[in-house]
């Protein structure tokens, strides 16, 4: 059961983390590799925030706002002059993460930091005879909450029904007269704004430490291979598969953790090479 | 042109030890190694179109099993070289397995993340690779090598890999390889196994990526989770493209002018990965068919 609640609210922070990604890379087909560095760089930006004004909720809204503005930099600053080449893209955001961890560690070292638990969250709730941390159950009620939240906003707006459309036929809705460049760029702004959103929360309940960018890119790659690309539903099944697989895996064979993890990946890919809700681009 | 100039270089690069100071020849040493993983790269990314980042896994995985081989099971170092480099291409293999169905982001993708699981593993199975501290020899040593011997040992090493990687490209089989970079569809309707042929380019990539670790091994002397991390495979697929993706001998000029801006750059400041990193960011925006694709490109106007 501690098990079970560990691997739901992973899963619920790899959600957060994950559908940022999937989001951009179903629109825009931008594999931003820059997505672990920025879920770092919001992290450590709440992590200063919440030092100075002493606030959680501070902290996360700046650490999104902070995010946010580098995703609109990187967009609009360096990947628009490389629209068009998939592969080149790719490897661009690759250069931005060697960067901005780098940048990352000069401002603020080497050592493992953790983003302070706001005092309402602090300690443990009963659940049955089970003491369980009110933090994690905070995560995962934000997992259900972003969840509910992306899928009201692409299911029941205009701004939603755009970017469905452009997942589906982007050429079609320029067509149709619609602005697609400024969906792109709201868009690539709202993934990086998970990113640091889950920055934060992962900070606070994990930890902050140069190659945390990676871990958590490795396991956004898995839940969006899993899931298929631009999916919302897959990213929460990725999410929720991951999460489980990595807690008792971790668990039963905490060394080979990561073959648990990435052996249903590669069976599932074998069959499905789009992913679960993935459709062809 | 490659006629006329191969034999001139290859000259200069087995008369450089006697003229260079120990370290430069270390530092050309390193060059050579890397050149070979650079080529295994292009192998893949230049000649199937598929690009690959898991080959810093590959390279690390042959350099951690000859360590591990020769200095805690204590076999000679040839055979744990052997060893090496049989793991990194079955490893390729596997990878390989999974990798060939998926094409263009999914490719790369997917191959990261089963470079991320080596690196995993090599994190945490401590007992075996010792975790962040890594596996330490004295492989060089023990084979009672000075820096300019082992220099001439690499060179030897990584011309043959080289002849047998352009031997490679120019059979029907490379041949077949660029017809399915050109045309994925096309071979497959000309009766060629498109799948069959990727897996055969991936294994092959992955046995030069594991000559290159194999040799990195033994001019190391240490193995650790640092040569199979992200960066590392980055690092093959930058050099590669540096390079010129397709050239194949691309590969040395990628390999020499990362590795003489790294010695450069670390001289003056601890920054290298913001170089490394601005260096990727301009090349794709400005040259990203390469230094000598470049060059091509101009010769031909």
């Amino acid at each position: 059961m501690f098990q079970l609640l560990n691997g739901m609210t992973f899963a619920a922070l790899l959600f957060v983390v994950a559908s940022g990604f999937t989001l951009i890379f179903g629109l825009l087909r931008i594999v931003n590799l820059a997505h672990g560095a920025l879920y770092l760089f919001g992290g450590y930006v709440g992590f200063t925030v919440g030092g100075i004004a002493g606030s959680f909720v501070v902290a996360a809204i700046s650490a999104m706002i902070f995010v946010a503005a580098a995703g609109l930099v990187l967009d609009r600053g360096v990947l628009r002059l490389v629209r068009g080449g998939e592969l080149r893209q790719v490897m661009l955001t690759l250069g931005v993460a060697f960067v901005l961890n780098d940048a990352g560690l000069v401002i603020w070292g080497g050592d493992t930091l953790t983003v302070p638990t706001p005092e309402a969250l602090q300690g443990a709730v009963v659940i049955g005879s089970l003491f369980y941390p009110k933090f994690r159950l905070f995560v995962l009620a934000m997992g259900i909450a972003v969840f509910a939240g992306l899928w009201l906003l692409l299911n029941k707006t205009r701004l939603g029904a755009l970017i469905r459309a452009g997942v589906d036929d982007r050429e079609m809705v320029e067509a149709c007269g619609i602005n697609i460049k400024r969906v792109f760029l709201v868009t690539f702004m709202l993934g990086s704004a998970l990113a640091g959103l889950g920055g934060v929360l992962g900070g606070t309940f994990l930890a902050l430490y140069p190659g945390a960018d990676a871990e958590i890119l490795v396991f956004s790659l898995a839940v969006v291979i899993i899931g298929g690309r631009g999916s919302l539903v897959g990213a929460a099944t990725g999410a929720l598969l991951i999460g489980l697989l990595n807690t008792f895996g971790q668990v039963w064979f905490p060394q080979l953790a990561y073959f648990v993890i990435f052996g249903p990946m590669a069976a599932l890919l074998a069959f499905r090479p789009l992913g679960l809700f993935g459709k062809e681009a | 042109m490659i006629r006329i100039l191969s034999p001139v270089l290859i000259g200069i690069a087995a008369l450089a030890p006697l003229v260079l100071p120990t370290y430069f020849v270390s530092v050309a040493t390193q060059i050579l190694i890397f050149a070979v993983l650079a080529m295994a790269v292009d192998l893949l990314a230049g000649f199937t179109g598929r690009t690959p980042l898991c080959h810093g896994a590959i390279f690390g995985t042959s350099a951690y099993v000859t360590i591990y081989a020769a200095s805690v099971v204590g076999w000679p170092i040839g055979l744990a070289m052997l060893t090496g480099i049989l793991a990194a291409t079955c490893l390729a293999m596997v990878f390989g397995l999974l990798a060939v169905r998926t094409s263009g982001v999914y490719f790369l993708l997917l191959t990261l993340a089963l470079g991320l699981i080596v690196w995993g593993v090599c994190l945490r199975w401590t007992e075996i690779t010792g975790g962040e501290n890594g596996l330490r020899a004295q492989l060089r040593e023990d084979l009672g090598l000075s820096t300019r011997q082992l220099y001439v040992a690499v060179l030897v090493t990584v011309l043959c890999a080289t002849a047998a990687m352009w031997r490679l490209v120019r059979s029907p089989f490379g041949l077949t390889m660029r017809g399915i970079k050109e045309g994925e569809g096309r071979m497959a309707s000309l009766g060629y196994d498109v799948t069959l042929h990727l897996l055969i380019a991936f294994t092959a990539s992955g046995f030069f990526a594991g000559v290159a670790g194999a040799l990195y091994a033994v001019f190391n002397d240490f193995a650790s989770p640092s040569i199979v991390q992200l960066s590392s495979s980055v690092q093959g697929l930058l050099m590669a493209i540096v390079g010129g993706v397709g050239t194949l001998f691309g590969g040395f000029v990628g390999a020499f002018v990362i590795i003489a801006m790294e010695q450069t750059v670390s001289a003056f400041t601890e920054r290298w990965p913001t170089v490394l990193g601005l260096t990727f960011i301009l090349m794709m925006i400005f040259a990203p068919e390469g230094v000598v694709g470049k060059a091509r490109l101009l010769l031909k106007r």
